[in-house]
């Protein structure tokens, strides 16, 4: 099947096969961000936005997305670098294999909730699991990120 | 000290965060076959017959092998020290078949398509057997695991296979028996730890090419690729000089990975067709066909005076091996010598054990390996016992627990250099404001009760794993570092690093870590035992020593001087009488070109003739609802005693990480079979993670002491830090209902029935 999806600002025309995660068709075009934990929708790896809105790519066929807007990690290399460097001032990233789809849902959340509480951040990101860390260094570097504008860093 | 204690960001985190290809699968070439495995349906059975005949005829398969294609040669894939202590009992594939999961066939194709096809094109006849799963029947069972021929024990591990025994023994200090028949207080107990999926967010995967040379390269997401390198020429028959095994970014392994499950197949493939093939472990390969935690059961006896003195300790632990030995010798080792010696000042203590074969999972290596399975049971009895004798659970530990400079006679009767146990207790009653709050307070809705647990663990394998490094001066004054090490996300390529920069008074930035391959590394047994910091870094010191010894002799003839008129401040080298000065930027060129012409290179290796244990306490405050029994960690708090702490912020997430697997041990993480030995928990829907949800508070301190034979006084920490969370949790839920669930994980339902092990 014929689709036009639009991955980080560039038109890909493709011939899918219907049965094809977006996951994998993602990878197959380079973005190697996109990260596979699980079978089951249960871990949050594989998180891209779909027309600015984050989606688990593992349980999208790629063929739903023909005409919409996807962006993985790839396609936001300056905002991950950015809220990154937070990570990396606490070790948070660890073996850095969840840290793509958590960074995806990070950005999101940046955009989506206003001043969220500790209960708030936790709620929005239970779906992305790590194994390394213990969450505790993501949510220090969550919080430093959200107020990096208050202290005139 | 300028970079050694310091929160140095890890030397791959921008890549890591920015999302770059740098894991096995991202770097494998897109030609690559496919490989998948036909899984065992049955727990136990032999094979009377494959067809694959069909299987072969679909377009795009390229090959399909059975046990009657491969080498009959047995290995282990455990990933040790030779001669490895895990028996040699398994072959590529086998014409038997040992657990649900448990590898048939070989499959390589063009596409997962054909390969997926193909998988279920195969015929294959099997005579069922009964299996064995109860592991407290399977000594002396009817049914035997194992029963082949050349079935094989490379050392001394107390095996009887015939009997289903991987591995027995004891280890006996004093009269055990007579001194508890003396005792005032006797409680006799059992615990029941699971075998928890080490469930790092990477599964297993490797891929494998035919480089220029005709060799084999295996690029794999291992702690082990010089073991690895052993197992696939010990499999494969051919000579480890024919094998190269690369280490790219891991995605995590937490002892997973120290067992090589998938490589002998890609590597199998690859050598025999001459073509690159990749095999990618789903999620449920991952949890029900690689390996696990030892699941053990635990018989512990203790004695103590009505003052709270413990006047002897028995411990007797049965593990489940599963269907292959990886590591059942070792584990167990640790669930006696790695929790008995917190109490060294007892009469007499005796540890026994066996080890057992099943037609269940494989266990294998996990963060604390026998240690964290040991100490839920010791840590557990101090409790009950602390709540026998009406006593405050941390005072008991202060009359009994292990000081400095003791020789500890249930671990190895090594000695005790450096050891702040006392003062993590004393930081962490401080940190949770203990002595102000009850074990027990009623919240209304809720109880919340408070928990202690103390730990150890080792620091490397003593007398036996070696860390080797390469330090090479480059031009421009730079420094690359070769090491064997596998940093495996925890940041070991820094934290040497880091040492490197403390040696050779440079930045951090100046040193260049590489880890190549097992061509290009210098010797490292692999990451694992808590080993990186404390015994590949004592390399980094001594090959620093003898690379700083190079430069001030080669400086010397340059000069012309003698080389004790020489200083080398890390910036300059300079004569005492500075009569002559340069910069180490010119001196390292002039070592690159005519001037000195001499490369300056120093190696060095380490073994440690001592595994000096960290220590750590963990407090635990849990709420559990009256209504529903439903269990929250309200706050935990702990200090860790890792000596010198050479990356603060690195040794703070280790253990931030490490509790909050120990929480999901306690709470969450259980691994249960069928009555037919199917493994029920095979995702994340039904093994279940800890999420940020489940765990609001974990907070954490360190208490240095200095250990001697560390570099800069380190010891390690990778491993204990998983250890405190079960007993601590289990005991504050008994402080606040008065139920003590000894088999984990403790769940609301066996809270709120009261009736477990009652």
């Amino acid at each position: 099947m014929l689709v036009k999806i639009k991955v980080n600002g560039k038109l890909i025309q493709d011939d899918v096969q219907p049965q094809t995660l977006l996951l994998d068709w993602l990878r197959d075009h380079g973005c190697y961000s996109v990260k596979r934990g699980c079978d089951t929708a249960n871990c949050g790896l594989c998180t891209v936005w779909k027309d600015g809105t984050p989606i688990l790519s593992c349980s999208t066929l790629a063929v739903r997305c023909d005409g919409h807007e996807i962006t993985t990690l790839e396609g936001l290399q300056k905002e991950a670098g950015e809220f990154g460097m937070f990570m990396a001032k606490q070790g948070a990233e660890q073996c850095g294999f969840c840290s793509p789809g958590f960074i995806m849902n990070v950005l999101a959340m940046e955009k989506e909730l206003v001043n969220p509480s500790d209960d708030e951040i936790r709620a929005y990101l239970a779906g992305n699991l790590c194994r390394c860390s213990g969450y505790m260094s993501q949510m220090r570097a969550i919080k430093a990120y959200l107020s990096r504008g208050e202290n005139h860093e | 000290m300028n970079s050694v204690g310091k929160g140095v960001i890890k030397k791959d985190a921008m890549a890591l965060v920015t999302g770059q290809p740098v894991y096995c699968d991202d770097l494998a070439p897109k030609d690559c076959l496919i490989v998948k495995l036909l899984r065992s349906p049955h727990a136990y059975a032999k094979i009377r017959s494959i067809d694959t005949s069909i299987a072969k005829r679909i377009p795009g398969i390229e090959a399909v092998y059975t046990y009657e294609d491969v080498p009959t040669s047995r290995f282990t894939l455990a990933g040790q020290s030779y001669p490895e202590p895990s028996p040699y009992d398994r072959r590529i594939l086998e014409n038997v078949v040992r657990y649900v999961g448990d590898e048939v066939a070989i499959v390589a194709g063009a596409n997962e398509d054909c390969v997926d096809r193909a998988l279920k094109a195969i015929k294959v006849d099997y005579e069922v057997l009964e299996p064995l799963l109860d592991f407290e029947k399977s000594i002396d069972n009817a049914i035997v695991v194992h029963e082949e021929d050349d079935y094989k024990c490379l050392c001394e591990i107390g095996n009887d296979v015939k009997r289903n025994i991987v591995s027995s023994g004891e280890s006996v200090v004093g009269d055990v028996d007579a001194v508890l028949n003396d005792c005032e207080v006797v409680l006799e107990r059992d615990y029941h730890t699971k075998a928890n999926a080490q469930a790092m967010m990477e599964t297993m995967r490797s891929y494998c090419y035919i480089d220029t040379y005709g060799r084999l390269n295996c690029v794999s997401s291992t702690q082990i690729p010089f073991h690895v390198r052993r197992i696939l020429s010990n499999a494969l028959e051919i000579p480890k000089s024919k094998i190269n095994v690369i280490k790219p970014r891991i995605g995590g392994g937490f002892g997973a990975k120290q067992t090589a499950c998938c490589e002998i197949f890609t590597a199998f493939v690859t050598w025999k067709l001459k073509k690159p093939s990749k095999i990618v472990y789903t999620r449920e390969e991952t949890f029900a066909a690689s390996n696990s935690r030892h699941e053990m059961k635990m018989h512990v006896r203790i004695g103590a005076k009505k003052d709270g003195t413990i006047e002897a300790i028995d411990l007797y632990t049965l593990s489940n091996q599963g269907a292959y030995g990886e590591h059942g010798p070792t584990t167990i080792g640790l669930a006696g010598h790695k929790s008995l010696p917190l109490y060294n000042h007892v009469k007499a203590s005796r540890f026994t054990y066996d080890v057992v074969y099943t037609n269940t999972m494989r266990a294998g290596a996990y963060r604390g390996y026998g240690a964290t399975q040991g100490q839920f049971a010791v840590e557990s009895i101090i409790n009950e016992l602390a709540d026998e004798l009406n006593m405050d659970p941390c005072e008991i530990r202060f009359k009994n627990m292990t000081r400095e400079n003791e020789v500890l006679s249930q671990y190895y009767n090594e000695e005790l250099n450096a050891c702040a146990l006392d003062r993590c207790l004393e930081k962490a009653m401080e940190m949770i404001d203990y002595k102000n709050k009850p074990l027990r307070r009623d919240m209304g809705d809720f109880v919340r009760g408070l928990g202690v647990s103390l730990s150890m663990q080792g620091s490397g394998i003593s007398g036996l794993d070696v860390g080797s490094v390469e330090i090479k001066l480059q031009d421009d004054g730079f420094y690359t570092l070769s090491i064997g090490a596998t940093d495996m996300g925890t940041g070991c390529d820094t934290i040497l690093a880091q040492m490197v920069a403390e040696c050779m008074d440079c930045d951090v930035d100046q040193v260049v870590t590489s880890s190549l391959d097992t061509d290009h590394a210098p010797y490292d047994t692999g990451s694992y035992a808590s080993s990186t910091t404390y015994v590949t870094g004592m390399a980094v010191v001594k090959a620093c020593e003898k690379l700083r010894n190079s430069i001030l002799e080669a400086a010397a003839g340059f000069f012309n001087v003698d080389k004790e008129d020489i200083e080398f401040d890390g910036k300059k080298i300079y004569t005492l009488d500075h009569t002559h000065e340069m910069s180490l930027a010119d001196f390292a060129d002039t070592c690159f070109n005519g001037g000195i012409a001499k490369a300056l290179i120093a190696s060095d290796s380490h073994m440690s003739p001592t595994s000096p244990p960290p220590f750590m306490v963990g407090i635990a405050e849990v709420d559990v609802d009256k209504l529903t029994g439903e269990i929250k960690v309200h706050d935990y708090v702990s200090v860790v005693d890792c000596g010198t702490v050479i990356n603060p912020n690195l040794a703070r997430v280790q253990a931030e990480g490490g509790i909050v697997q120990g929480i999901g041990m306690a709470l969450s993480e259980d691994i249960t079979y069928s009555n037919e030995g199917k493994m029920r928990n095979r995702n994340f829907l039904q093994y279940k993670l800890p999420t940020r949800v489940d765990v609001p508070s974990v907070r954490v301190e360190f208490e240095s002491s200095y250990e001697d034979n560390g570099p800069f006084g380190a010891k390690s920490i990778g491993e204990v830090v998983i250890n405190t969370p079960t007993s601590a949790i289990a005991s504050a839920i008994k402080h606040a209902t008065g139920v003590q669930v000894r088999t984990l994980p403790i769940t609301a339902e066996k809270v709120l029935l009261g009736k477990e092990d009652e």
